[in-house]
């Protein structure tokens, strides 16, 4: 194997750079073959992402899909994880509830979205829903098992300081359960990425799916990858945003208990 | 009166990539058929030592003669005992101790009739179906060793293998092990921190300094007056012994 | 739950949930829910209609051959990624992009290249499931005690028995974890690569329900996969129990 030389930059830095130039020169290489009339060269769907950013194209799709996507998520968020510490404290909720979770976990909740378009049409409603039903079950989830697995030895040690129900609740097991919620949140954001999605290209094209759409059906396949590139860089970047919030606000926390 | 030398190191010398030098300049002869035990103060390359003779690591420069002959890697004449087991936890106890054979292609029956024999030998009669999760940390090194004995190798290579287990263990398993060693006839390369340890299970001790290591000294510590291995431990020259080294390692603890 | 002093196991949980479903139906609350009994009626009917057998038939097809060749993909993959720090360094950061990326927006550009076709969905299928078997595949490998891997070599393994005795046996049970999570992708990737070609399969019957309001089989064909889904991860899950009590001692 060989032997590189260290630089005055990060070496992780250059390996993942690297591995970008062989994608895109492979993709590079597959466009021109071509593997199929319509799978456009990296280059020609660079040229079109750029321009579709400079004459405002993808920045007012992106504006109309991340609002419901927003939405959806402040509402299954707050929501979702008062649902999950409710299971996690009250076992009678737990009784109630966990089975369902259970069962919807592993389920395609996709399947469900044709449904939404009968309940509220094709509107900013409908996809609020989509969202809403994609990142439910792992937000609920994340926020119970983070509840029902905080530390015992803490929670003795609460009541042998004499603290009473509440304070073991706000002040020893929502903090302990913090970590795996928030990564419900950010498995929930991930999720709903997919359910907007999945939304804009099957109940109504606007936003991103519509790009998608509309590219397609005019044939202009850089366009249309340039559109796809673009959500899924997106989402990309803000789960790992997530994923850097969370290491560093948990693990620390982690490393110094 | 030494015994022939079956191990030979020349000039072995040992540096890791980023530039550790472990070993600088080791020569040593290890005499056929009696203990000899590595020893030395933490982090001093003793292990480092023990893997390149036994094939696991490469060594930088020189050359490791074993009957005369250079080594290329692991061989059927060594077997080696490791520090934290490595047993394989998905299999029975029987399975771990013909492990050794089963890779040599030795038909089912006859390696677990084998390795039958060794879990006996041990001490571990009646648990050849447990698991490794089911036996006790001394239990499962006796396992480890019962596989290194089953391939019937004619070195023995031992590393710290009693340093995991707690002390009560540990002082059965070294008057266990120099039981085993008269009947077993083997030559033991053996590797500890342990002063008290070294000069009761070896014949010698090579004494290694600290990184990068040489062979300081070579201390003869057979005890020939002592009948059992139970009175070892209160014998005149024992307490001496261990005294002497300790002085000696003293020094570099500082 | 406790009632009269005697424990309720949570199953029981689920049939007050269909008490409730039945109960509402009944009583025309809401419009999209018939009563769970009627429901349970197109359950049962839908298994005898030549149409259901057929959607399921291409389903069933798509999702086994793309969930196999993910795995056939993805062990190797994640296997090579745990051994060669090169081929982690080179592509661990596309794995784990592709791994929570919402892959439905890569759909569209597949049909116009594969085509409209059951190829299209078992590509989604492969693509939604390889990304998270290759992960956990890598996880497993990189798990395992350096000194059983120093053992194996220090009795003459060759290099093909380190990997078919030791480690295959030490990552099993991340490779379960990670097949039972591709399962599940797997079936999402079936229902979402149907939905958005809707000609055929599971995806069609949803679309004709849909539209021609035939609540009660759209919900019997949502229970059924559903129920689909639950089942085949849970099959995995037993797997991954029987492998449990050494994950610990590695």
């Amino acid at each position: 194997m060989s032997a590189k030389q260290k630089t005055g930059f990060n070496p992780r830095f250059l390996w993942k750079l690297l591995s970008l130039v062989l994608v895109f020169g492979a993709w590079e290489l597959a466009g021109r073959k071509p593997i199929s009339i319509a799978f456009p060269t990296f280059s020609a769907t660079a040229v079109a992402f750029f321009r579709m950013i400079a004459d405002g194209t993808l920045p007012t799709a992106f504006g109309v899909t991340l609002q419901p996507l927003a939405v959806g998520i402040l509402i299954i968020g707050t929501s979702g994880i008062l649902f999950g510490i409710l299971m996690g404290l009250y076992r009678t909720f737990e009784w109630f509830t966990l089975p369902v979770f259970i069962i919807v976990q592993s389920a395609p909740m996709a399947a469900l979205i044709p449904l939404i378009t009968f309940l509220y049409g094709i509107g900013f409603v409908a996809k609020v829903l989509a969202v809403v039903l994609m990142a439910a079950p792992v937000i609920v989830l994340n926020s119970y098992k983070g509840i029902r697995n905080a530390s015992p030895t803490l929670i003795q040690m609460s009541k042998s300081f004499l603290g009473n129900r509440s304070q073991q609740i706000f002040k020893i097991i929502i903090p302990d359960a913090s970590g795996l919620i928030f990564a419900g949140l950010r498995l929930g954001i991930a999720s709903g990425f997919i359910g907007i999605v999945l939304a804009e290209l099957l109940i109504t094209p606007t936003g991103i799916g519509d790009l998608i759409t509309y590219y397609r059906a005019l044939a202009l396949y850089p366009q249309m990858f340039a559109s796809i590139v673009a959500i899924v860089v997106f989402a990309t970047v803000v789960v790992s945003a997530l994923q850097w919030l969370e290491a560093l606000l948990f693990r620390r926390e982690r490393l110094a208990a | 009166m030494q015994n022939n030398t079956i191990i030979e190191i020349k000039g072995l010398k040992k540096t890791y990539a980023g530039g550790v030098e472990a070993l600088a300049n080791i020569d040593l002869k290890i005499p056929q058929g009696e203990l000899t035990t590595l020893l030395g103060p933490s982090g001093c390359g003793k292990t480092t030592l023990l893997k390149i003779i036994a094939g696991l690591l490469d060594k930088t420069e020189g050359e490791v003669l074993i009957k005369g002959e250079r080594i290329k890697g692991p061989g059927p004449e060594r077997a080696f005992v490791f520090q934290d087991f490595a047993l394989m936890p998905w299999a029975t106890v029987i399975r771990n101790v013909a492990f050794g054979l089963e890779l040599r292609g030795v038909p089912k029956k006859e390696r677990y009739e084998i390795a039958r024999r060794y879990i006996d030998e041990v001490g571990l009669s009646g648990f050849d179906k447990a698991y490794p999760h089911e036996l006790s940390g001394g239990m499962r090194q006796r396992v480890g060793l019962a596989r290194a004995l089953a391939v019937d190798a004619e070195i023995l290579l031992m590393d710290e293998p009693f340093a995991s287990v707690d002390e009560q263990t540990r002082r059965k398993f070294q008057e266990d092990l120099l039981n085993l060693l008269k009947i077993e006839k083997k030559t033991v390369v053996f590797v500890t921190h342990s002063i008290e340890e070294a000069v009761y299970v070896s014949d010698q001790v090579v004494l290694l300094s600290p990184r990068p290591s040489k062979v300081m000294r070579i201390v003869d510590t057979r005890l020939d007056g002592v009948e059992n291995v139970e009175d070892i431990r209160r014998d005149r020259k024992y307490l001496d012994v261990v005294e002497d080294l300790w002085q000696i390692l003293k020094q570099y603890l500082i | 739950m406790v009632i009269f002093g005697k424990r309720i196991p949570m199953v029981f949980a689920i049939l007050v949930w269909l008490v409730l479903w039945e109960v509402i139906g009944r009583l025309e609350l809401l419009f999209l829910i018939p009563p769970f009994l009627d429901v349970l009626k197109a359950l049962v009917n839908l298994f005898v209609t030549k149409k259901f057998y057929e959607a399921l038939t291409i389903s069933v097809q798509a999702f086994a051959t793309g969930v196999g060749l993910a795995v056939v993909i993805g062990i190797p993959l994640g296997v090579l990624m745990g051994r060669v720090k090169f081929v982690d360094r080179l592509l661990g950061m596309w794995v784990n992009v592709f791994v929570s990326a919402p892959l439905t927006a890569i759909v569209p550009a597949l049909m116009v290249i594969v085509g409209f076709g059951q190829a299209t969905v078992v590509v989604t299928v492969v693509l939604f499931s390889v990304w998270i078997i290759a992960l956990d595949t890598r996880a497993g490998v990189k798990s395992i005690n350096p000194s059983l891997l120093e053992m194996t070599r220090s009795f003459g393994a060759k290099k093909i028995e380190v990997y078919t005795k030791v480690i295959f046996w030490a990552a099993l049970p991340e490779i379960l974890a990670g097949l039972r999570l591709g399962m599940i992708r797997g079936v999402r990737g079936v229902v979402v690569g149907q939905l958005l070609i809707a000609i055929m399969g599971i995806g069609e019957l949803f679309e004709l329900y849909s539209r021609n309001f035939l609540m009660d089989r759209f919900w019997a064909l949502v229970i059924f996969i559903f129920l689909f889904a639950y089942l085949v991860s849970e099959l995995v899950n037993r797997l991954e129990h029987r492998v449990e009590f050494y994950a610990g001692t590695r």
